[in-house]
């Protein structure tokens, strides 16, 4: 240890080794560590108003997490039904919103990385990310006049005889939906792409050379291949529909609620900053946990998402 | 099961550039073919052709008199080796044998016994639970051989597979294929840059060059009996003089060099002699021809100064410049562990019989 200590100040001289050390410091510890550790201690103390903080009032408590569970003491049900099913609905969304990308961008990244050519391929790549220079709320709203009952999508449909009468994209989520899918399809496409790209040519046509037709070579050769950048993908955009706000707040009908709208109310409404903390570390924890069941369950290693 | 091969008046263009022209080729079934020639002759385009993942642009391919066209490369009865040999890594070598059986449905018992026995037949048998990359160069070649044959192809098809390895183990390998080839008798077909590795293997070789197919013969054919330049210069060496005719005597042909009137051969095609008096010629010469005249008469004998020699253990190459010249001659002189009698600077004179030497209608050389 001593010795790595060594070869590093060696290596990269006194001034910038320890300006390095500190910067990763600075990053590892106060952006990313105190902020979580904060919102757990929030989360267990009891909300009193910020001039109270530090005194016998803000007392330790678990009452933030029992409320998420069992809903106000005096409530009557035995369970806090209405924020719990929020919070499955909200990841049943985002498991939703992650295969309709994986959907999408598995066919795209395929041909992006195989079958276009040359300027063509870029031709695509760019037209992919030229709509992300675009704000996302934006986008969001963009989505709202689109889906909307005079918008585009519907007014197509009327004309050319598909609907009677236009129909409600944004009640039924669908809206909600096409916004959170497009919203972080990059994120899905370019892990999928530079696994399926790093992929050798010769092995798609050995596979077919050997007999197998197209879905067999992509079950057994194409998909194992590009199994880390398909997990990489689908972690990402798992976890930012899960804790995306903007679109849901936009496009979500009046009925659906997201689960960060609760934390968001939580939050800025009704002035209960410990309430939204023990939602957030539990919305932040349940996802961890699934991530990595799903990833155990199809044998992915933890470096591979990383690549 | 094992099938002839038929490539009739083939023509492959991609946009003007022509990768194939008109090759007509008929392959038997169980024999070993090679196309040789250097890189960029169209010899793995028209393997891709036979294998089905690519059609000809003008032709037909036949495999076992039928017509492949429009037959996707698996529905072929072709297996292919690919130059990288494309195992597929994240398969263990018994899956990657299998594969083949397992696109047709086979249950898994049944392909891990086929899997064994390919194993045993390349002499890998316990290697079967290992990932191809914990194998060395070798034993992956092995596996891609046991790939290929495990879908049982009635031709398989080889792209420069051996060009990885290294000089020994490329060597062993031509043997082993030979021995392969020779034990599951199905036609093989086999691309290579390398003459070492075509004449040993081959029965007959095609020889090709920008496209086209210079010649097709067996290796005695090819070395012995060039049909034109490219040929005499890309298989094997020669030492070239270049002249014109002056007359045709024969079988023979006298050809004007700078080194003098030399007689040779008059070099035939399709069975008919190509040169007549005033032609142009290349007149080809094989260093291990020509020898040092002490005293004997030959057809042909030219005047040189030795340069320099090179000791390769099994040959001396002797390196002579022309008197009056800068032509530079190569000649190989068998090492008999007597030593050799000549030394650097010593005038000497170079000998060579008519049959010895080739002469063929000037035309386009192999690149140095």
């Amino acid at each position: 240890m001593q010795k790595y200590w060594h070869d590093y100040f060696v290596r990269n001289g006194k001034a910038l080794g320890i300006g390095l050390l500190i910067a990763v410091l600075f990053w590892v510890v106060v952006l990313v560590i105190m902020p979580q550790v904060f919102m757990v201690d929030f989360s267990l103390r009891a909300n009193v108003p910020p001039p109270e903080w530090g005194t016998d009032s803000h007392f330790y408590t678990m009452e933030h997490y029992q409320y998420m569970l069992y809903g106000s003491a005096n409530a009557s049900g035995t369970y806090n039904v209405v924020d719990l099913s929020v919070f499955g609905r909200t990841i049943l969304a985002a498991i939703f919103v992650t295969l309709i990308d994986l959907a999408l961008c598995y066919p795209v990244a395929y041909y992006l990385a195989h079958v276009a050519k040359g300027g063509w391929a870029r031709l695509m790549v760019l037209s992919l990310i030229i709509p992300f220079w675009v704000n996302e709320l934006l986008r969001a709203f963009s989505f709202k006049i689109m889906f909307g009952s005079s918008g585009v999508i519907n007014n197509f449909l009327v004309w050319i005889g598909i609907l009677d009468q236009p129909y409600d994209f944004i009640h039924e989520g669908v809206a909600l939906y096409a916004g959170l899918s497009y919203a972080y399809i990059l994120l899905m496409i370019f892990p999928i792409y530079n696994a399926i790209e790093s992929l050798d040519k010769n092995q798609i046509e050995a596979a077919k050379d050997m007999g197998a037709g197209t879905i067999k070579t992509h079950l057994r050769v194409v998909i194992p291949h590009a199994k880390p950048g398909i997990s990489s993908g689908a972690t990402m955009v798992f976890m930012l529909s899960l804790g995306a706000l903007a679109a849901p707040q936009i496009l979500g009908g009046p009925s659906s609620l997201w689960f960060t709208q609760i934390i968001y109310q939580a939050f800025n409404n009704a002035g209960n900053w410990a309430r939204g903390s023990a939602y957030a570390i539990v919305l932040l924890i349940t996802s961890i946990i699934f991530v990595l069941l799903v990833m155990k369950f199809f044998k992915v290693k933890f470096g591979d998402i990383a690549k | 099961m094992s099938a002839d091969v038929q490539l009739d008046d083939v023509w492959i263009r991609f946009g003007n550039y022509v990768a194939a022209k008109e090759a007509n080729i008929h392959i038997n079934e169980g024999e070993f073919f090679s196309f040789l020639g250097p890189s960029g002759c169209g010899k793995t385009t028209l393997l891709r052709a036979v294998s089905g993942f690519l059609e000809p642009s003008e032709g037909r391919v036949l495999i076992g008199g039928k017509d492949m066209k429009g037959i996707g490369p698996n529905k072929r009865p072709t297996a292919l080796i690919f130059q990288n040999l494309a195992l597929f890594p994240l398969m263990t070598v018994w899956e990657n044998i299998a594969f083949s059986l397992e696109v047709q449905g086979v249950d898994k018992a049944t392909r891990r016994k086929k899997a064994d026995e390919l194993l045993n037949m390349v002499a890998l048998g316990d290697q079967g639970d290992k990932m191809p990359d914990e194998l060395s160069g070798g034993q992956k070649q092995r596996v891609a051989i046991a790939r290929a044959l495990a879908a049982e192809p009635d031709v398989l098809l080889l792209d420069e597979p051996l060009s990885a390895l290294d000089l020994k183990l490329r060597q062993h390998m031509r043997t082993e294929l030979r021995q392969i080839q020779q034990r599951v008798g199905i036609t093989f077909i086999y691309i290579t840059h390398d003459q070492g590795e075509a004449l040993t293997m081959s029965d007959n070789v095609a020889v090709m060059s920008q496209a086209v197919i210079e010649q097709i013969g067996d290796g005695d054919a090819v070395y012995n009996h060039p049909e034109t330049a490219f040929v005499a210069s890309f298989v094997g060496e020669n030492n070239l003089f270049a002249g014109t005719v002056t007359k045709v005597e024969g079988d023979y042909a006298y050809v004007d060099t700078p080194v003098g009137v030399l007689k040779a051969v008059n070099g035939k095609r399709n069975g008919k002699a190509q040169l007549s008096g005033g032609d142009e010629s290349y007149l080809f010469v094989r260093p291990e021809s020509l020898v040092i005249a002490n005293g004997e008469s030959y057809d042909n004998s030219v005047k040189a100064n030795i340069q320099n020699q090179e000791f390769e253990g099994n040959f001396w190459q002797v390196f002579c410049e022309v008197k009056g010249s800068k032509k530079l001659i190569k000649m190989s002189l068998i090492n008999s562990g007597g030593g050799l009698n000549q030394a650097t600077g010593d005038d000497v004179l170079l000998g060579f019989n008519a049959d010895s030497g080739i002469a063929l209608p000037k035309g386009k050389l192999a690149a140095e």
